[in-house]
């Protein structure tokens, strides 16, 4: 009975002091963790989306928030107007949570890109959706004011990955969720984006 | 006869250096050695889980029962492990992204279980400190060592640091590199022509 008091005592506090532990640094180091992954991760996917903007993107960012959770806008401006945000949503896929970068031009209000940040979709299927250029191409020049995208098979316009119709599917979440995001902030961005019009 | 302090190190760098003499760690020592860069940092990231983990096991040593000291070592293991990741993220994100899922993974490395068991867990926190430096510096040139061999024949240059490259053919213009080698099939025929080769060399 001793014995048994004394493991439970032992794994208890070891495990207490670890969570704790690693509770406070994590806390201390998220915002630079953060700020490596946009300049590693989100970085390449937002210059590309937003190409010909003359300045940082990523430093001349805001935040909004919708339903409890922040969302990072990317401010794209040419000679010196902002006339593109880019921000990312996510979508169910095979592997788990897909992070898709999407630029929206303020003034059509259409999709002028998108990109793959994040996944842990299978290398050689679903990753394709990342390495795959033509597969991105294709949310070009929707608007933003649908309700809802979906791949071929499920009646819409998109083609899918052969082979990865679960990623597909989860990348059409993401552009469909950014649709809803987008508009229920409308007023917002609006909003925020006039800060950067000087 | 006990050994010494330094005995204690210098046995982790050629008498029981981890992939070739425990033949222990094998999974990450296929896995990231593509370039000397991946497997030094993933043999310092291991270094720093091994020397913390060994401090604080023989630390508690007396206090973990031993009933639980597995579970308990585990515990410890993946603490440090987790801490390890929240630092590269911190800070060397570029080489967090290139050694992915292998850096939990540490927390299933024989290597760390093992010097547990075997040694922080009934020596004292010197002599434990001691182990886990030399078992981590050998790892660590060892995981190098296999890196840049790969390196220089698969890829036919060696990045040392950042940008700093040197290609091969600037010394030998003939050379054609032997793509194979960087691939997984290549690691395991590069590790085993290594365990012969230091077999061979420290036959007693």
């Amino acid at each position: 009975m001793n014995e048994m008091v004394k493991m439970v005592v032992a794994l208890t506090v070891l495990s207490a002091v670890s969570g704790g532990v690693l509770a406070g640094l994590h806390r201390s180091t998220a915002s630079r963790i953060e700020a490596q992954q946009l300049m590693f991760v989100k970085g390449p996917a937002i210059k590309a989306i937003l190409a010909g903007a003359d300045n940082d993107p990523i430093s001349d960012r805001f935040k909004l928030s919708d339903a409890g959770t922040e969302t990072n806008f990317f401010v794209g401006k040419r000679n010196g107007k902002a006339d593109s945000i880019a921000f990312e949503s996510f979508g169910k896929g095979f592997g788990g949570d897909i992070g898709l970068m999407v630029g929206v031009n303020l003034a059509s209000g259409r999709v002028i890109g998108a990109a793959v940040t994040t996944h842990s979709e299978t290398p050689g299927f679903g990753a394709r959706a990342k390495d795959d250029p033509a597969f991105s191409a294709q949310f070009k020049g929707i608007s933003m004011m649908d309700k809802q995208i979906k791949v071929n098979k499920d009646g819409g316009q998109m083609n899918a990955l052969s082979g990865a119709t679960i990623t597909s599917r989860g990348v059409c979440a993401a552009v469909t969720k950014a649709m809803s995001t987008f508009q229920k902030l409308a007023p917002q961005i609006k909003e925020q984006i006039k800060r950067f019009n000087k | 006869m006990p050994k010494t302090l330094v005995q204690e190190f210098t046995k982790g760098l050629w008498e029981e250096i981890p992939p070739f003499r425990l033949v222990l760690g094998l999974c990450p020592t296929l896995g990231v050695t593509t370039s000397m860069e991946n497997g030094l940092g993933m043999g310092l990231a291991t270094t720093f889980v091994l020397v913390f983990s060994n401090i604080l096991i023989s630390m508690l040593r007396n206090i973990i029962p031993s009933k639980v000291r597995i579970a308990c070592f585990i515990i410890v293991i993946a603490t440090f492990v987790t801490v390890v990741e929240l630092l590269m993220q911190a800070y060397t994100y570029a080489l967090f992204l290139r050694l992915g899922v292998f850096i939990p993974l540490i927390v299933v490395n024989c290597i760390l279980l093992g010097r547990a068991e075997a040694f922080a867990c009934k020596n004292t926190m010197a002599y434990s400190i001691a182990d886990g430096l030399g078992i981590g510096i050998g790892y660590t040139l060892a995981l190098g060592a296999l890196g840049a061999i790969r390196e220089v024949l698969g890829k036919g240059s060696l990045t040392v640091w950042g940008d700093m490259s040197y290609g091969v053919a600037s010394v030998f213009p003939s050379f054609h590199p032997f793509g194979f080698l960087v691939q997984a099939p290549g690691a395991f025929i590069c590790l085993g022509l290594m365990l012969c080769i230091l077999n061979a060399i420290g036959k007693k």
